[in-house]
């Protein structure tokens, strides 16, 4: 048997790879021989950059339509491509579109996928290991049976982005587009503001719950991370009682943050928040309440009110 | 317009999930298993599309005979009539395995509309809805913020990362909703007490037509090998702010011993 061949979903958003794609090269490269699929037009700069980050080749279809219709022709074209090709793996990240065509993919080949990995693996005897949360306090190996390719699909930061300097080489997809996979059109595209946190890649987030009392406090939050150069972040029921937007949240219907430091203030620390925060490296946590589970997971627990005790360290940092 | 609404009978999300270490799966003890809240709003979405064109809600759900409440559920909310998908047979079943008999039970109904929620409270794996999309032959339109049906054409606002698409297709097809659409409705008493009697039939695998191979354990692709707790308790200082202010001399403390200060 050769090297495994390990075919990244690579998704392309404003002319560039989509960091999460990026990702997924770091394992597909200790796997293996790490190849990308780019379907839709995108810039030279784009399939270099993929290059960087370790992809020996790029399958890459040049073609306006993939962004016009939705799944059914990506899927129809992965479909050929995995029966010419035969790969052993393919990596999806955890974005909308690459969901979408995954989850198509499943019923398309009758194969079965892992989703929400967060480590990936080969045993001895070839068999393919994946880590996959269960509940909050369990971890569970999984692996998938029947025909190759596997399909699998990974949590945001299970791995990092590492750039290693190389070069790809671009093999053109050149399959037709049926008419028939052409049904769900793309008639707008809107781009939100994208003002807010940028939670990703912050190395200190101070993130608040429903213990801060109201929306208005939060300022006492912002104002701590700007001292700290630090995003704010936020619990589920904050953001459900419309203090703060959607892309505030953390958690496992949120963002999934590994900062450096994060402090949570008047959090609880359900298992759903966890979740997306719990590879943190260090964590602080005020809470009123000495049973929070937050504090299981805290470096420094302070039992205490948030509101007093945050503009007071703000104003001590300040001072220094 | 007829619309099938998938949903599923969860573990309540409010309580701890626990896994049983022997035979690897979540414990679904019925009695503290509710409707996905979830699939409240496909429910809901079906039952608005349906008020304003007129037509019939069926929900499907697939799970063990105890997933007949999370129908009943959505009947005292408006839906017509539940088809519940259940055989022994299915105990174990994977994404795959589930999409196949879903499609068995919903394939003959032959709906305008196919319904389901992004993703499952206890699965959340989100892909189901686009395996059973792929079976049944239907577009599938997805991450759905709004849901509007003109003639034949369903239109859908679809939440992106960075903002949204309006994305369109011809009838049927199978749409994913958020918690977008709207606030699901409470079921009223007089709700309540007419799901009793809303026309419910149970399904096996027999009945379906579905080759036993094809689903439950034998069916699935995917094998749990192993579950191993991980509950790390770190052992971190606690302090008690007493009035003075001496945690926040702990808290620059420790920011400076990581070097954050
Ligand atoms: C399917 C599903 C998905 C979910 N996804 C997410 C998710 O992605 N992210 C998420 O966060 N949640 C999620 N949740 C919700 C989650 O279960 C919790 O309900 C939520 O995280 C609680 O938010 P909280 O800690 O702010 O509020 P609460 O649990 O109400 O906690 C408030 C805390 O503040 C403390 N407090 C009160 N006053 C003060 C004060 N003055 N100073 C300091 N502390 C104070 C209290 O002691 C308490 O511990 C999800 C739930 C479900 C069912
Ligand atoms: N056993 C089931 N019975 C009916 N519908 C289901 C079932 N499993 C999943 N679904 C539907 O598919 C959606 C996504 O589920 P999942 O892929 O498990 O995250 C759910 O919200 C339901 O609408």
């Amino acid at each position: 048997m050769g090297e495994r061949r390990v075919w990244v979903w690579t998704e392309i958003a404003s002319d560039a790879p989509h960091r999460l794609s990026l990702e997924l090269f770091t394992p597909a490269r200790a796997l293996g021989r790490a190849e990308a699929v780019v379907l839709g037009l995108t810039s030279e700069q784009a399939l270099e950059q993929l290059g960087e980050f370790g992809a020996q080749l790029v399958h890459y279809a040049a073609d306006p339509i993939y962004a016009q219709f939705l799944v059914e022709p990506h899927v129809a074209t992965l479909t050929s491509l995995i029966e010419s090709e035969r790969p052993d793996l393919l990596l999806f990240p955890s974005t909308p579109t690459a969901r979408d065509v995954l989850a198509r993919l499943v019923g398309q080949l009758g194969r079965g996928a892992i989703a929400n990995a967060v480590a990936l693996d080969y045993d001895t005897s070839g068999r393919l290991l994946a880590t996959v949360p269960c509940g909050a306090d369990a971890l569970a190996t999984v692996t998938l049976e029947g025909p190759l390719p596997h399909l699998v699909q990974l949590r945001p930061k299970a791995y990092a982005a590492e750039a290693v300097g190389g070069q790809t080489e671009v093999c053109l997809v050149d399959l037709p587009v049926a008419e028939t996979s052409c049904r769900v059109r793309v008639i707008e595209t809107v781009e939100q503001s994208a003002a807010g946190p940028n939670l990703e890649e912050a190395t200190v987030i101070v993130a608040g719950g429903r213990g801060l009392g109201r929306a208005e406090n939060f300022r006492l939050l912002e104002e701590l991370a700007n001292t700290l150069g630090g995003a704010v972040g936020a619990s589920r029921a904050v953001v459900d009682a419309g203090w703060v937007p959607y892309r505030y949240q953390v958690g496992q219907t949120g963002r999934t943050v590994k900062p450096t430091l994060y402090i949570a203030c008047g959090i609880s620390g359900a298992i759903q928040h966890v979740a997306g925060m719990r590879g943190s490296r260090y964590v602080i946590a005020i809470n009123t309440d000495p049973d929070a589970p937050i504090f299981e997971l805290a470096d420094l627990g302070v039992v205490g009110d948030a509101l007093t005790i945050v503009p007071k360290l703000t104003e001590r940092i300040r001072a220094r | 317009m007829k619309i099938c609404v998938c949903v599923k009978h969860v573990p309540d999300p409010n309580l701890p999930v626990q896994v049983d270490l022997d035979t690897r799966r979540l414990v679904r003890d019925p009695a503290h298993c509710i409707l996905d809240p979830g699939d409240e709003y496909g429910v809901e979405t079906a039952l608005r599309l349906v008020e304003a064109h007129g037509g019939e809600v069926v929900v499907v759900s697939m799970g063990p005979p105890a997933a007949e409440d999370a129908l009943r559920r959505a009947m005292a909310m408006g839906a017509d009539r539940a088809i519940l998908v259940s055989d022994e047979a299915l105990a174990g079943s994977d994404v795959l395995a589930t999409a196949r008999a879903l499609a068995a039970a919903i394939r003959p109904e032959q709906p305008d509309l196919v319904l389901c929620a992004t993703e499952s409270t206890d699965a959340y794996t989100g892909l189901l809805p686009g395996a059973l999309a792929a079976l049944l032959d239907l577009p599938q339109l997805t991450f759905a913020r709004t849901v509007a049906v003109e003639g034949n054409i369903v239109t859908v606002q679809r939440a992106t990362e960075t903002g949204y698409q309006l994305v369109q297709a011809a009838l049927p097809a199978l749409v994913t909703v958020t918690a977008s659409v709207g606030e699901p409705r409470y079921p009223s008493f007089k709700g309540l007490m007419a799901a009793k009697r809303k026309p419910l039939i149970t399904r096996g695998l027999a009945v379906l037509g579905v080759e036993l191979r094809e689903v439950g354990e034998r069916g699935a692709r995917e094998r749990v090998l192993e579950v191993r707790e991980v509950r790390q308790v770190k052992q971190g200082r606690i302090v008690v702010e007493d009035g003075t202010g001496s945690s926040i001399e702990e808290i620059l403390a420790f920011l400076r011993s990581i070097q954050m200060v």
